[in-house]
């Protein structure tokens, strides 16, 4: 394996990617009110950590999309694309401008992931529970060719639910995959959940501690952090970047819709248009003004 | 005269793609626990480097082959048609026929073939719901010479495609001369009275057909479709000018597979009376190979019935 990234990052790195992360959810929340669809509660819990992979840990060149040695990621929970999206036009793979067209007819920028469009995107995704086994196939196909690099997938915990996931978490351990790192965005919600004592009356798509202790029983190397600290997050991923010939699952504690107050923790923005109304506050909340031209949903 | 027996597919399988894999250090196989069946365990000794037990998990097995395949690996699937097709359909549409990845998906058991094992294992609807899947070609070698051609082929093709093979030994069409080419029907008999279109192993029964009918005075046509997606338009509509009645036979639902494609095709570009031959619209039931065909009509003795049966009712 490579050498191993920095344990930790200095301040000034960590306050870069905040900034960055804040600037994936204004994309975010200014894109899905344009198109007046898409996914708010789960690009909004994911930001930090894809802050954080596209801008510090992983190895890639945004100018040469197809390089062939860069690290692997995969948004197996597709439906969070506009974050995605978002990181990767921050990071200069296309025009900020582009994501205007998220959604729209003839835009690369699908509603879920389509690698055949946009250049980049190293898996198509959106029906769960996918990414991992082609990220398995990724990790195993570096092998193989003996290419050094990382393959990052990162899954809903609703979408631990599905039982391809744990096929892949079976397999994986028998080829010793420790160059395949699965990032569980554990925002406690699901798109609707099962009834119960929770907020609105939905309670956690998992008990406390289950997915850390079924990763663990799949023999995997489990790795927890807050997923909204970035010097965690940082910490965390430098450390599942070291080989100890398991395949790591990194636990991010994290909260749906995170950053907008009338947002977080509320299973009904999973996917909901965003009112004119409504966008001053999120923006506001994001440390934005709001500007004039965005008044009007597209 | 009836045709001779040939080698089983299965066993073609693994020797060609060992032999494919000698010259080619891309090709790897991924197999669902069936490698002792499907034969993949000749691979296996050749390349056990490139050998990749999957375990009973054939929607991970499929999505790993999409995740190698953008490796620039070229993943070979070993399993059953059964658990090749429907279990993991959805990742073979989202991972593999949507992005257009070089992943071949080569299950064994086809058709009634598979051991005595019941309507789990049989499935009679795989060509059907391969043709309608956008991005995915459909490919049903007649016998163990074009098997071995079919899949030389899908090493060199580039992108993904189903191939369906037969488990035990069936019998020889073809010489060891013949060649496969992608997308083109074969004439394997000419005649004038009636066109016969069939695919895979049931072609050589159609030609034993053809030959018990031609001592009734039927001179059948007969002209055998390897290749179901991307159907050989031009052929179909030819073989069916020249005789001006078709029937179709296939070891498969009448439903959506051959006989499906050919009277879609008929009926746009020569409306012409299409009958099927197949399986009617049910779930098979275990039994040994010739009860089965017997039973389900496949023999060559209950084809050449129907066609009679067809041609000059009662």
């Amino acid at each position: 394996m490579s050498e191993p990234l920095v344990a930790g990052a200095d301040a000034g790195e960590v306050v870069r990617i905040r900034e960055i992360a804040r600037q994936i959810r204004i994309e975010v929340i200014k894109a899905v009110y344009h198109a007046q669809a898409g996914h708010l509660g789960g690009p909004l819990s994911a930001a930090d950590l894809l802050a954080a992979l596209y801008f510090h840990v992983m190895r890639i060149r945004p100018e040469e999309p197809a390089w062939p040695d860069r690290d692997r990621f995969i948004l197996s929970k597709g439906h969070s694309s506009i974050g995605l999206y978002a990181a990767m036009a921050l990071r200069g793979y296309f025009p900020l401008e582009e994501l205007a067209t998220f959604d729209a007819a003839h835009s690369r920028l699908q509603g879920h992931p389509d690698m055949t469009r946009l250049p980049g995107l190293d898996m198509s995704s959106g029906s769960l529970g996918m990414g991992i086994s082609a990220g398995m196939g990724m990790a195993l196909g570096a092998r193989l060719t003996g290419r050094d690099l990382r393959t990052y997938v990162m899954l809903g915990d609703g979408e631990c639910q599905e039982g391809e996931v744990w096929e892949a978490a079976m397999a994986a351990p028998r080829y010793a995959l420790d160059n395949l790192i699965v990032i569980v965005d554990h925002n406690k919600l699901q798109q609707y959940g099962w009834p119960g004592d929770g907020p609105d009356g939905r309670i956690p798509p998992q008990v406390p501690g289950e997915l850390v202790a079924k990763w663990k029983a799949f023999g995997w190397r489990v790795l927890e952090m807050d997923g909204h600290d970035v010097a965690d997050i940082l910490r965390v991923l430098g450390e599942a970047g070291r080989s100890d010939g398991r395949p790591v699952a990194v636990i991010a504690h994290t909260v749906k819709g995170k950053g907008v107050s009338f947002m977080e923790g509320r299973y009904y923005w999973h996917t909901r248009a965003i009112k004119p109304e409504e966008l001053a506050t999120a923006l506001a909340d994001l440390g934005e003004p709001l500007p004039a031209s965005e008044g009007e949903p597209r | 005269m009836t045709l001779p027996m040939g080698r089983p597919m299965r066993e073609i399988f693994g020797e060609t793609v060992a032999e494919l894999a000698n010259d080619n250090p891309r090709i790897v196989m991924l197999d669902g626990d069936v490698g002792s069946s499907t034969r993949a365990d000749i691979f296996e000794k050749a390349h056990p480097d490139r050998y990749l037990q999957m375990g009973i998990a054939e929607q991970n097995m499929l999505g790993v082959a999409a995740g190698l395949a953008t490796m620039g690996l070229i993943p070979f699937i070993s399993t059953f048609v059964s658990f090749a097709v429907v279990r993991p359909l959805d990742q073979i549409r989202v991972l593999i026929a949507q992005t257009g990845l070089n992943v071949k998906i080569t299950p064994g058991y086809a058709g009634l073939f598979t051991g005595q094992t019941g309507m789990s294992h049989i499935i009679v609807d795989d060509m059907s719901i391969m043709r309608a899947m956008p991005g995915m070609v459909t490919v049903s070698p007649a016998d163990d010479v074009e098997a071995r051609e079919v899949l030389r082929w899908a090493a060199a093709y580039d992108g993904p495609c189903y191939v369906r093979l037969v488990r035990d030994a069936t019998q020889r069409l073809f010489g060891d001369d013949y060649r496969f080419a992608f997308g083109k029907a074969v004439t394997v008999r000419e005649g004038r009275d009636v066109t016969l279109f069939s695919t895979g192993s049931q072609t050589p029964r159609v030609v034993d057909a053809a030959d018990l009918l031609a001592a009734d005075g039927i001179d059948a046509h007969v002209v055998h479709v390897p290749t179901i997606k991307p159907l050989d338009v031009e052929a179909i509509v030819d073989a069916a000018e020249r005789t001006g009645r078709v029937i179709t036979v296939e070891e498969h639902s009448v439903i959506g597979g051959l006989g499906g494609a050919v009277a879609e095709t008929l009926s746009e570009h020569r409306p012409t009376r299409v009958n099927r031959i197949g399986l009617q619209d049910l779930y098979p039931q275990s039994g040994p190979n010739d009860a089965l065909l017997d039973i389900y009509g496949l023999s060559a003795a209950r084809v050449a019935d129907q066609v009679r049966t067809i041609l000059r009712p009662a």
